[in-house]
């Protein structure tokens, strides 16, 4: 059963319209990515199912819609957005970040044992518990961005382009840590890449958007093996 | 030597006054980007409600108890409904609602109150106390001790609670506190009635002294703005120590420069001002604003 099914989705900043009628789905526990070029929509696409751009169109998670709701309340269902820039509170320490992470979830008792599992995950931010975010690296603060959005125990992750500005090794480390939480928590992944090789080896289902539409889609395997991706997209 | 303790003592305490509606300017503007014109007329609004409530015969400290939540239920509600509305708006839109504000309060206490000046009680006996060979006013120290316990009562909650770190959050960085389901609205409305709480304590510890009427936080608007140019905009604590910083020099140059004396002191605070703005525009405390343009 799809966890988030999206259907005719618009969206639009003043009178420009960006996204010209989108459908895709996430699966419960599934990985899908949403591959494109810049400017083709794919961070307005993440924006618009958190409910931070004015839409149109069925946006449902878990069967409930969702679409037009604040994005507050959308995150209170389970969602959790890593958003493009990382989303850093700069001038707050590590811990108090991954506090604020786990701000909306419901119990609170369970917070010491949640920071513990996420520096398992990410053991250099434990190291810098007590350290002010904007200190950190790039690479630090994308993990400490995952780290914070796992806090809330989402069903549904949204990523967006976490390799951006990132040492290869880095970025390697982060989607490894990406692939563990979905198995392990079954955590849906909703991923938006421009890096389509990484991407597409960790996704199940994918979509490719042309300003603003969907141009092609389906199982990942297939998109990979594509003529036209290949030689756009993946460069060999 | 004993006339300089004395003074600086005093100046401490009307210091912690400024200090304290210094530092409601700085929590709003810190959230919001946005100097209230209004904090003093509402801390002066409140004073008046405490008035009323003693003269209804309620004991002080119910009296006083009963203001602080009335203020900060006020203040929320200020924020919700007035401000709010205009939350997008121009920086200056909101600066003229602010002054509109400040208006209608200052003629809504003339025409409920009157302009006649009224005594306000002080908690603390009259009597000096006396520590030494030097003689020191009950309320000044008593002033200084409850704006002290305010304070860090202020301190500990930004600190330590997930509230005051969810309001921190909301002031820093809006959209991803939405993201971490803040209901970033909501923690202005709190900072407001935060600031009018404030406010209300700076209003009643300083109103036995300059006694009450509707313009009685007019001259200590400006030594607040003073003290929080002083210790930096963007600086909490800076704010409160600007305060004191000004009270204690307006004092002291009260004291000893003949020339100013009593009817020069509110220019000591404006000269404060446009020093600092020629020689560190930050502040003491506060960091340069870096804006992208």
């Amino acid at each position: 059963m799809a966890l988030l099914e999206v259907e005719g989705l618009e969206a639009q900043y003043g009178w420009t319209k960006v996204l010209h009628g989108l459908s895709f789905a996430v699966d419960e526990g599934g990985i899908t990515t949403i591959l494109g070029a810049n400017g083709a929509g794919k961070t307005t696409t993440l924006r618009a199912v958190c409910g931070m751009v004015k839409t149109a169109g069925e946006v449902r998670f878990d069967g409930h819609r969702i679409a037009g709701r604040a994005t507050e309340d959308i995150v209170r269902l389970g969602i959790a957005h890593v958003p493009e820039g990382r989303g850093t509170f700069m001038q707050l320490t590590v811990e108090e970040n991954l506090r604020l992470g786990g701000y909306a979830r419901a119990s609170r008792g369970t917070l010491a044992g949640d920071l513990r599992r996420v520096f398992e995950y990410f053991p250099v931010l434990g190291d810098r518990q007590r350290q002010i975010a904007g200190s950190l690296s790039g690479g630090e603060q994308q993990m400490l961005a995952v780290a914070r959005a796992l806090m809330l125990r989402p069903r549904l992750l949204l990523l967006d382009e976490p390799s951006l500005g990132l040492a290869p090794l880095v970025v390697r480390e982060i989607f490894r840590i990406v692939r563990t939480i979905n198995r392990e928590e079954r955590v849906g992944v909703l991923l938006v890449e421009q890096n389509a090789a990484m991407a597409l080896d960790l996704a199940a289902h994918a979509y490719l958007l042309e300003t603003g539409r969907v141009v092609m889609s389906g199982p990942a395997e297939t998109l990979r093996k594509d003529d036209a991706i290949r030689r756009s997209y993946l460069g060999y | 030597m004993d006339i300089f303790v004395q003074q600086v003592v005093s100046g401490l305490a009307t210091g912690g006054i400024y200090g304290s509606l210094a530092l409601a300017l700085v929590m709003i503007y810190q959230a919001t980007d946005v100097v209230n014109y209004a904090q003093g007329e509402m801390a002066m609004f409140s004073t008046y409600l405490a008035w009323t409530l003693i003269n209804a015969g309620l004991p002080y400290w119910v009296a006083f108890a009963a203001t602080l939540a009335i203020a900060f239920v006020g203040g929320l509600a200020i924020e919700r409904v007035v401000i709010r509305p205009v939350e997008n708006a121009p920086v200056l839109t909101i600066v003229i609602v602010c002054i509109g504000l400040l208006v209608i309060l200052n003629s809504v206490a003339g025409w409920v109150y009157s302009y006649i000046q009224k005594p306000f009680p002080s908690p603390f006996p009259e009597k000096p106390i006396r520590i030494g060979n030097v003689f020191f006013g009950a309320h000044d120290l008593g002033a200084l001790g409850v704006t002290l316990v305010v304070l860090l009562s202020l301190y500990v909650f930004f600190r330590y609670t997930t509230l005051g770190l969810a309001m921190r959050a909301a002031a820093q960085n809006p959209v991803s506190s939405r993201l971490c389901g803040i209901r970033v609205g909501w923690m202005l409305g709190v900072g407001w009635g935060l600031a009018a709480l404030v406010g209300a304590v700076a209003g009643m510890m300083v109103a036995p002294v300059v006694f009450l009427d509707p313009n009685m936080m007019g001259g200590i608007l400006i030594y607040a703005f003073a003290s929080a140019t002083l210790g930096g905009f963007t600086s909490p604590g800076g704010a409160v120590l600007g305060g004191l910083i000004v009270g204690v020099i307006e004092n002291l140059v009260g004291t000893y420069v003949r020339f100013i004396g009593t009817e020069l002191k509110l220019t000591v605070a404006l000269a404060v001002i446009l020093v600092v703005l020629v020689v560190k525009p930050s502040g003491l405390f506060g960091r340069a604003a870096v804006h992208r343009v």
